[in-house]
């Protein structure tokens, strides 16, 4: 399996989604290689055949591609930045480290990437009223966001604990407008929000929308996820080519579902060159129910609708997921990295809550960055791989949010390592 | 074969009662017993579930019932034995319900092979449409097994006729949209959407979501050939303890 060659010729309109459809995974049917499809109880199989169908549509028509980037421009601040970490990289004498600055989007994470296109197409198709779950509150609080600005109501399932972890963001939210409904079924967590709002979805598909957090679910949800969120990385080969003069030597971003990864990753993939690393977390140990390292230690299964790498137990149910990071706390992940991954294209990596930690506290004061604690993990990679990589070589993080949703948890459990 | 033993009990019978119980809830000696009241207030067949922890189509009844009895140890394995020992002891056709990756993780045609080794009819597996299901339809088949499809108000003339075509035994219609055990209206937009399914479908059509009384089962006599009764047995067993299940269902009739 080969990717077309695209990155040629998209410096004219390297932040356009309008060569969306030069992109040629998934098949039709939703396929990256034998990952991904769509496993969903007939009463879904309709209203996914419009998304499909509506999305097709509208990702080629000019007004909607000029909505949308209008939007991207004017309200989230599109492009990032990017931001060379010369205090970092001076301190750890290796590898030059670059950020893409996601977290300065509006509402602080790359999330608002696909919840404005996401918005948008529910919009056009008439629907009334957003539905999603979030685990660390971020896609959210940018979900709910689009769903203010485009006069749609908003329904946000979360579990209890991550409510508990993520008290900034579950304010954020309700001031925004949206109604957050807590999920204390099962392990009170990411996997359990999803059921919740499937199971909500399920009651009404007819006016409401699914505007699923992540590259996950069934066809067309990864493939139009990846597609809003690409623009990450087709803005950053072109200004990483004006800072250095050629595009980066390493790409790290952290893997929870994969949206941020796949957004930095999608525009590098052919350029055979660039290595690329996507870091799962491995919380407090790679025992069961003690990381989320799904690529690392998982084997293909079905989940929510889609066939992809799963933490799950000799009898096919998913296991009990755990990281620091509530974005990173699932127990599947994209279909396109599982493919990804058996391809050799992409290598996954681990970085446990402690390394994660380090590299929250690290970024903040020797750049004065905060970043999220997802987003931590792959900076607490790229500080290891500045290391080997050595001088002369440079790396590009995607630096997927900021971290104030999670100083008042961080403090609490950690503060006093960090002199806090 | 599971078709003609409907056709035939249909003879006798205006409508075929399909009971269902999650293997293992509340434990697995009272879910024997469950199947055994079952068995003996007259039900025609009956969906034994093999226990999931995100039951993506079932309520939040089936979903407690589920968790609770993956706590208590309910495991594929164990389930093909509480299977066969079912098989064993009564007379009726039983049918696996279950979701795709319990049967993925098995090995497809390792799980047909052994369902056909236990004496099962057939299958549900309401996350697994034929499109994605070719391997699990060739196994079935070579096992003489039934998968079941489902069929949903939404779905168009043209999809029944394509899920009937892949289907055997019969056709499962869910009554409405949504998850199982919640409230259906048993009364006109119903019947429209009913006659649209007899006219596709050439196999027996059961029907369920929100099946819970007598009226709804006399309601559905004429219009279906068999009535499900899925969550509303296993709240009765959460309110009133397994022994009640049994006078439920002979008043059903």
């Amino acid at each position: 399996m080969t990717y077309k060659n695209s990155s040629e010729n998209c410096t004219e309109n390297s932040n356009e989604i309008s060569d969306l459809e030069k992109v040629e995974l998934p098949d039709r049917n939703g396929w990256f290689g034998e990952y991904g499809g769509s496993y969903v109880p007939e009463q879904l199989q309709k209203v996914l055949d419009d998304i499909t169908q509506s999305y097709e549509k509208i990702k080629k028509d000019p007004t909607f591609i000029a909505e949308l980037r209008d939007l991207n421009q004017h309200y989230s601040g599109r492009p990032s930045p990017i931001f060379y970490c010369k205090n970092l990289s001076e301190k750890i004498g290796g590898a030059d480290i670059y950020l893409k600055r996601e977290d300065l989007n509006h509402t602080g994470a790359h999330k608002i990437n696909h919840c404005l296109g996401e918005a948008l197409l529910a919009k056009k198709m008439g629907k009334k009223k957003l539905i999603a779950e979030t685990g660390a509150g971020q896609h959210g609080v940018a979900l709910a966001t689009a769903a203010s600005l485009l006069g749609l109501k908003c329904d946000i399932y979360m579990g209890d604990i991550d409510i508990k972890k993520e008290h900034p963001n579950v304010v954020r939210m309700k001031i925004l407008g949206a109604r957050v409904v807590p999920v204390s079924r099962g392990t009170k967590t990411l996997k359990d929000a999803v059921d919740a709002a499937f199971e909500a979805y399920l009651k009404d598909p007819d006016s409401q929308f699914y505007g699923i957090g992540s590259v996950v679910g069934p066809h067309p949800f990864p493939m139009m996820v990846r597609d809003f969120q690409k623009v990450v990385g087709m803005e950053a080969k072109e200004q990483f080519k004006e800072i250095t003069g050629k595009i980066p030597d390493n790409l790290v971003a952290c893997v929870g579902g994969g949206s941020n990864a796949i957004g930095l990753f999608t525009a590098f993939l052919n350029d055979t060159n660039v290595n690329i690393y996507g870091v799962e977390p491995s919380g407090l140990s790679f025992k069961d129910g003690e990381h989320a390292a799904t690529l690392t230690l998982g084997k293909p299964g079905i989940l929510h609708g889609f066939k992809s790498y799963l933490l799950q137990d000799k009898n096919g149910d998913p296991l009990p997921v755990y990281s620091v990071a509530s974005g990173l706390d699932y127990p599947g992940v994209g279909p396109q990295h599982s493919l990804l991954k058996d391809m050799g294209r992409i290598t996954y990596v681990t970085i446990n809550d402690k390394e994660a930690i380090d590299a929250f506290f690290e970024l903040s004061r020797t750049e004065g960055i905060i970043p999220a604690v997802e987003s931590a993990h792959a900076v607490a990679y790229a500080v290891k791989l500045a290391k080997t990589e050595g001088k002369g070589k440079n790396l590009l993080v995607n630096l997927s949010g900021r971290g104030d949703k999670d100083i008042d948890f961080i403090i609490e459990a950690y503060g006093k390592n960090y002199d806090c | 074969m599971l078709e003609s033993y409907i056709k035939q009990r249909l003879q006798t019978k205006d409508i075929l009662l399909m009971t269902h119980i999650v293997i293992g809830y509340p434990s697995f000696k009272e879910s024997m017993q469950v199947v055994e009241q079952m068995v003996d207030a007259g039900v025609d067949m009956m969906e034994l579930q093999i226990p999931f922890s995100e039951p993506m189509a079932d309520g939040p009844v089936i979903l407690k019932a589920n968790q609770d009895a993956l706590k208590k140890g309910a495991r594929v394995n164990n389930c093909f034995k509480f299977a066969e020992d079912a098989v064993k002891k009564f007379k009726i056709p039983f049918l696996f319900m279950s979701y795709y990756n319990i049967l993925f993780k098995y090995g497809v045609e390792k799980f047909a092979e052994k369902m056909a080794e236990t004496g099962l009819k057939g299958a549900i597996v309401p996350d697994l449409p034929p499109e994605e299901g070719k391997d699990y339809a060739i196994s079935m088949g070579k096992n003489h097994l039934s998968p079941i499809y489902i069929i949903s108000p939404t779905t168009c003339d043209q999809r029944m006729t394509y899920l009937a075509s892949k289907g055997s035994g019969f056709i499962y219609c869910v009554a409405r949209k949504g998850v199982t055990g919640g409230q259906t209206e048993f009364s006109g937009g119903l019947e429209d959407y009913l006659k649209k399914c007899r006219r596709a479908v050439n196999l027996p059509l059961a029907v369920g979501f929100g099946v819970k009384n007598r009226a709804d089962v006399e309601y559905l006599t004429g219009r279906a050939d068999i009535a499900v009764i899925g969550s509303e047995t296993i709240r009765i067993v959460n309110r009133d303890g397994s022994g009640a299940v049994g006078e439920f269902l002979k008043n059903l009739r």
